[in-house]
């Protein structure tokens, strides 16, 4: 069992768990938005989970770093503590922050960072940058919101884990990513209905279930997908 | 936007069915076949998306991830007057988007679009090789620089006119016989 240091404190874990989790897993908070147990390899898209280590020149992500004996990491550097801040100054300023109005208030991931790392919700300084479409309803039974994504893909990983293959996806690039449901109202058993994993995974309240099932029957037919445009 | 399919494209999507039969059953062989269909039909309809997904056993919201990242798929058939509108560096400097937008506006659809007539069709494109002309549009195949938003009009207005003209010309020379 390797034993090492964080933050000075001294930790035992189990050969080959990650750095990031055996630090939740003892209490030593680093922020996170992609991590989640089971996705191999990490995807490492969210760029919050930074941490030095001695010996290492520049900070790493701890989501990739297998736990060694007589590490000695540092969470709390102002050089990791910077590059989780621009990391997340550049996560809001293609958010639309209306927290009154979201599902996810107050259990918001976004929320906890900003709190942890001092940070703004309305940053200065950086433009706002939001995607046209505000609400995607072509789902029968969910709606997403692209401007409260984080593109951390749990969603698309948990559907996968559940039903053998995702009913999600990323699609298109660069600023215009976005999760699209395409072709999902033709797949045989559109279990969506009573699943809603992708739903509780989901940091930031992207994915909600549509408020009334009324609602949905209208969209079930002709309504076209706003993603293909 | 989910044009119906021509008589033809119906014929084309048939031999696309029977192409699908020489690749193997495997998610690498995913992008090859999007090619194939590409090259067959010219664009990617929702039909055949479809069948891709079928032949290789996977959902179609993962071949429509594949085929929207890259930019070689396209999801719109081209149109008869393919319209591509400039976006590199000089002509965006010069306000190449607004020339973009000025053609969306006028149509009525946004780049990467048809109209549902299948008249034009809306690219961008970075950089065509002539940035002193900036801005510049490719309409068909001729080179339109100096672009402004006041002669995206009267372009589009020659095609029609042009096509009106033809029109007639035919109508003529059937009652003349």
């Amino acid at each position: 069992m390797p034993k090492f240091l964080v933050d000075n404190k001294e930790i035992k874990a189990k050969q080959g768990t990650t750095l990031l989790k055996v630090c939740l897993d003892n209490q030593i908070y680093i922020p996170n938005l992609c991590y989640l147990e089971g996705i191999d390899p990490p995807s490492v898209s969210c760029r919050m989970c930074f941490v030095e280590i001695e010996g290492e020149r520049q900070p790493v992500t701890s989501c990739t770093v297998f736990v060694k004996d007589d590490m000695v990491v540092k969470t709390d550097t102002p050089a990791v503590r910077q590059l989780q801040r621009t990391a997340l100054r550049l996560l809001l300023s293609v958010h639309h922050v209306d927290c009154k109005n979201c599902q996810a208030n107050k259990k918001c991931e976004l929320q906890r960072m900003a709190k942890f790392l001092k940070v703004g919700l309305k940053p200065k300084g950086l433009g706002i940058y939001l995607r046209e479409v505000e609400i995607d309803r072509s789902h029968p039974f969910l709606d997403y919101y692209p401007n409260r994504c984080v593109l951390c893909g749990k969603c698309v990983h948990v559907c996968r884990e559940k039903n053998g293959q995702s009913a999600l996806t990323f699609s298109k690039r660069g600023f215009d990513t976005v999760i699209s449901f395409y072709g999902v109202r033709d797949l045989p058993t559109p279990e969506c209905e009573n699943c809603n994993v992708c739903i509780d995974i989901c940091p930031v309240g992207a994915l909600a279930l549509k408020e009334t099932q009324k609602e949905a029957v209208p969209n079930l037919q002709g309504e076209e997908d706003p993603n293909i445009a | 936007m989910n044009q119906e399919l021509t008589p033809e494209e119906k014929e084309a999507l048939k031999h696309v069915a029977s192409k699908l039969e020489f690749y193997e059953e495997q998610r690498r062989n995913l992008i090859p076949i999007l090619q194939m269909v590409q090259e067959t039909l010219a664009y990617l309809p929702p039909e055949a998306i479809k069948l891709v997904a079928e032949h290789l056993a996977i959902f179609e919201c993962e071949v429509y991830g594949v085929a929207t990242f890259y930019n070689q798929f396209r999801f719109h058939p081209p149109g008869k007057h393919p319209i591509k509108a400039c976006l590199g560096t000089a002509c965006h400097v010069r306000g190449g988007d607004i020339i973009l937008e000025n053609f969306e506006r006028k149509l009525g659809i946004h780049a990467g679009e048809t109209t549902p007539d299948r008249e034009f069709s809306i690219e961008k494109v970075a950089c065509v090789g002539c940035c002193a002309l900036a801005p510049v549009a490719i309409i068909d195949e001729t080179v339109h620089g100096h672009m402004a938003p006041s002669k995206v009009e009267g372009l589009l207005m020659r095609i029609e006119i042009e096509k009106e003209m033809e029109e007639r010309a035919k109508k003529k020379d059937e009652s003349g016989q």
